[in-house]
């Protein structure tokens, strides 16, 4: 905070100072940044506001606490060890509860209590239905974008 | 530190291949975020190392705030013992590339803080007029990642969190443009380095160089949005991220265009080895571009997210370029070309192990990642095993590669260390900040005198 209050006057002065093209380009630049970033954090998300259930919120965290993301995926992000896990939920919840309860050769045994477990099937559960592991070919358009129908 | 990144990934990558023997000691859920960090510390640390080095050659001589200096380094290196404890502990924030317990933000917030102080207080008293590239590229930088980084932080209002889709926007947003913020410190010493070696002042104040200057500075601000094409988001932030990434291709139409210029300088100075390791690095960010600008066209984004291409593009781009760059760095402030012949030899002789090793480690990533997303996406297969099957013996000869990069670097990092102790006392870029040579060592005379020295030797 303090090199802000020191350094911002100089900063300030150093952006508008005179009219040097280099300036105004590093001026536009950053308001531009700014505005893209607030648009960003407010309109990014497709589905308005996807609040999970408490129960998912929780399992959202124990996700976290676990380091779960360094082995698998979510939405094709995260590491290789393992499966993406995005659509891991509609294999059944006997399935899930399966891996989480016993691990497998590859993947160690969290020993994670049964409230864990229900939160993160329920976590995954709220992934399987927001989005997909993988994009479908006929979303791909002309200009080799695509866009995604949660 | 570069060791250790090292020493990590060999681990991680055979637990990875071999979890049944790892699982009880040193699991991959562990190794992956340890190598993962101590990379990026090595990476950040290792550029404000050489920056906090070279402004004392560029600033006018004067007070560079040592406390502040010190303080960083004080609280940038006990943090980070205090993350490997808490990796060690299976402590984690669960979060890509910072995932460490989130209260260890704090102290690094206030290490930058302090670096932040100490590198400012030479910046304000730069000479105004023609500033060159290089230190606008540092203080970019430098400012972009304490923004990246608040930006990494903002998690921890409540807001972010309620969307889970938020708050992955946000976190890889952040990493995205963190990415480029170190880039630009990295670039810019590199930058420094040229005009040092070639003793042309000109490269850091051409147009054109300021032309891609901005061109980077855009790419940080909106082009991260790659990261994330398969995150259900509004499909603008796909569009805007695919349209500036594809401005990327002019960099490489003015890398091929500049190549015949870069070989005929590459005969002349080749004899330099901060030369040798910073070409090396101009050859990665070639083949790196290439993947990158492939990799950020959505329909071909399809086939390789989730796959071991995007390994290859973070470890071609972290060891070939950022890597490269940094030796390329610390072997010119600790006078590698003057070391006698047999730590020459050595320092070439681990140069080339770790050439040769890097070449087939990210060739085998490549093919891994081919193979990956050819079984899943191509033939659509859904049985995890199935498709890994054939992958997994590729990625064997990514971990061999992957000893081979440990054994080439630590040949060269053993003479670093050992150059440490001959290092002289008065140097030019000592940090007490004399500046005897300051002047003489960008001329052209300078050039053509180490030339002529290394051409008697």
């Amino acid at each position: 905070m303090l090199i802000f209050v020191t350094h911002l006057p100089t900063g300030a002065d150093f952006l508008w100072r005179d009219s040097d093209p280099m300036r105004l380009v590093l001026l536009l630049l950053c308001i531009s940044c700014a505005a893209y970033t607030v648009f960003v954090y407010t309109r990014g998300d497709a589905g308005g506001d996807k609040i999970p259930s408490p129960s998912a919120r929780a399992g959202m965290d124990v996700w976290q606490a676990k380091n779960c993301q360094s082995c698998h995926q979510l939405y094709g992000l995260g590491g290789y060890m393992g499966p993406d896990l995005t659509n891991v939920a509609s294999k059944g919840d006997a399935y899930m509860r399966a891996f989480l309860e016993h691990g497998t050769s590859r993947m160690p045994n969290f020993h994670l209590s049964d409230t864990e477990v229900a939160q993160l099937t329920s976590f995954l559960q709220w992934v399987n239905q927001s989005g997909k592991s993988k994009v479908p070919a006929d979303a791909v358009d002309w200009t080799g974008s695509y866009s995604i129908k949660p | 530190m570069l060791v250790a990144v090292l020493c990590l990934g060999v681990l991680s990558a055979y637990a990875f291949l071999y979890p049944q023997y790892s699982n009880d000691v040193l699991p991959f859920y562990m190794l992956r975020p340890m190598h993962v960090s101590a990379a990026l510390f090595w990476i950040i640390g290792g550029a404000v190392s050489c920056i906090l080095v070279f402004r004392r050659q560029v600033f006018p001589p004067g007070n560079f705030s040592p406390r502040a200096e010190r303080s960083f380094i004080l609280l940038w290196v006990t943090t980070i013992g205090v993350i490997f404890g808490a990796y060690a502990m299976r402590k984690f924030g669960g979060r890509e590339y910072w995932a460490f317990p989130p209260w260890l933000s704090l102290p690094l917030l206030a290490a930058w803080g302090c670096l932040m102080w100490a590198y400012f207080a030479g910046w304000r008293r730069r000479e105004r007029k023609d500033t060159p590239l290089y230190v606008w590229m540092w203080t970019t930088g430098i400012v972009a990642f304490l923004a990246t980084f608040l930006e990494q932080n903002l998690y921890h209002i409540p807001w972010f969190r309620d969307s889970f889709l938020r708050e992955l926007t946000v976190q890889w947003k952040s990493n995205g443009s963190m990415v480029g913020a170190w880039n630009q410190m990295i670039y810019g010493t590199s930058l420094f380095l040229m005009v040092r070696i070639s003793g042309n002042e000109k490269i850091a104040q051409s147009r054109s160089a300021f032309f891609f200057y901005f061109l980077g500075l855009t790419n940080l601000m909106f082009n991260w949005g790659h990261h994330i094409y398969n995150l259900p988001t509004n499909s603008w932030i796909r569009h805007i991220s695919y349209a500036i990434s594809m401005t990327e291709w002019l960099i490489l139409v003015n890398i091929i265009q500049g190549f015949k210029a870069k070989l005929a300088q590459d005969r002349k100075l080749r004899h330099l080895l901060s030369y040798r390791f910073l070409m090396a690095s101009e050859y990665w960010v070639l083949l790196n571009l290439v993947l990158a600008l492939f990799m950020s066209i959505p329909a071909i984004n399809r086939y390789t997210h989730g796959t071991h291409i995007t390994v290859a593009h973070a470890m071609g781009t972290t060891i070939g370029i950022n890597t490269m760059i940094l030796l390329a760095c610390f072997g010119y402030f600790l006078r590698i070309d003057d070391l006698k012949a047999q730590g020459r030899k050595r320092v070439m002789k681990g140069f080339t192990i770790a050439q040769v090793s890097l070449v087939v480690f990210w060739f085998s990533l490549i093919a891994a990642g081919l193979l990956k997303a050819w079984r899943e996406t191509g033939l659509g297969m859904t049985s995890f095993d199935e498709i890994m099957q054939p992958v997994r013996i590729i990625l064997q000869v990514f971990a061999v590669a992957g000893i081979g990069l440990l054994i080439g670097l630590t040949m060269v990092v053993r003479v670093y260390w050992r150059a440490i102790g001959k290092m002289p006392k008065e140097m030019d870029y000592n940090m007490q900040g004399r500046h005897e040579s300051r002047q003489r060592r960008g001329t052209k005379a300078f050039a053509e005198q180490v030339m002529n020295e290394e051409a008697e030797r």
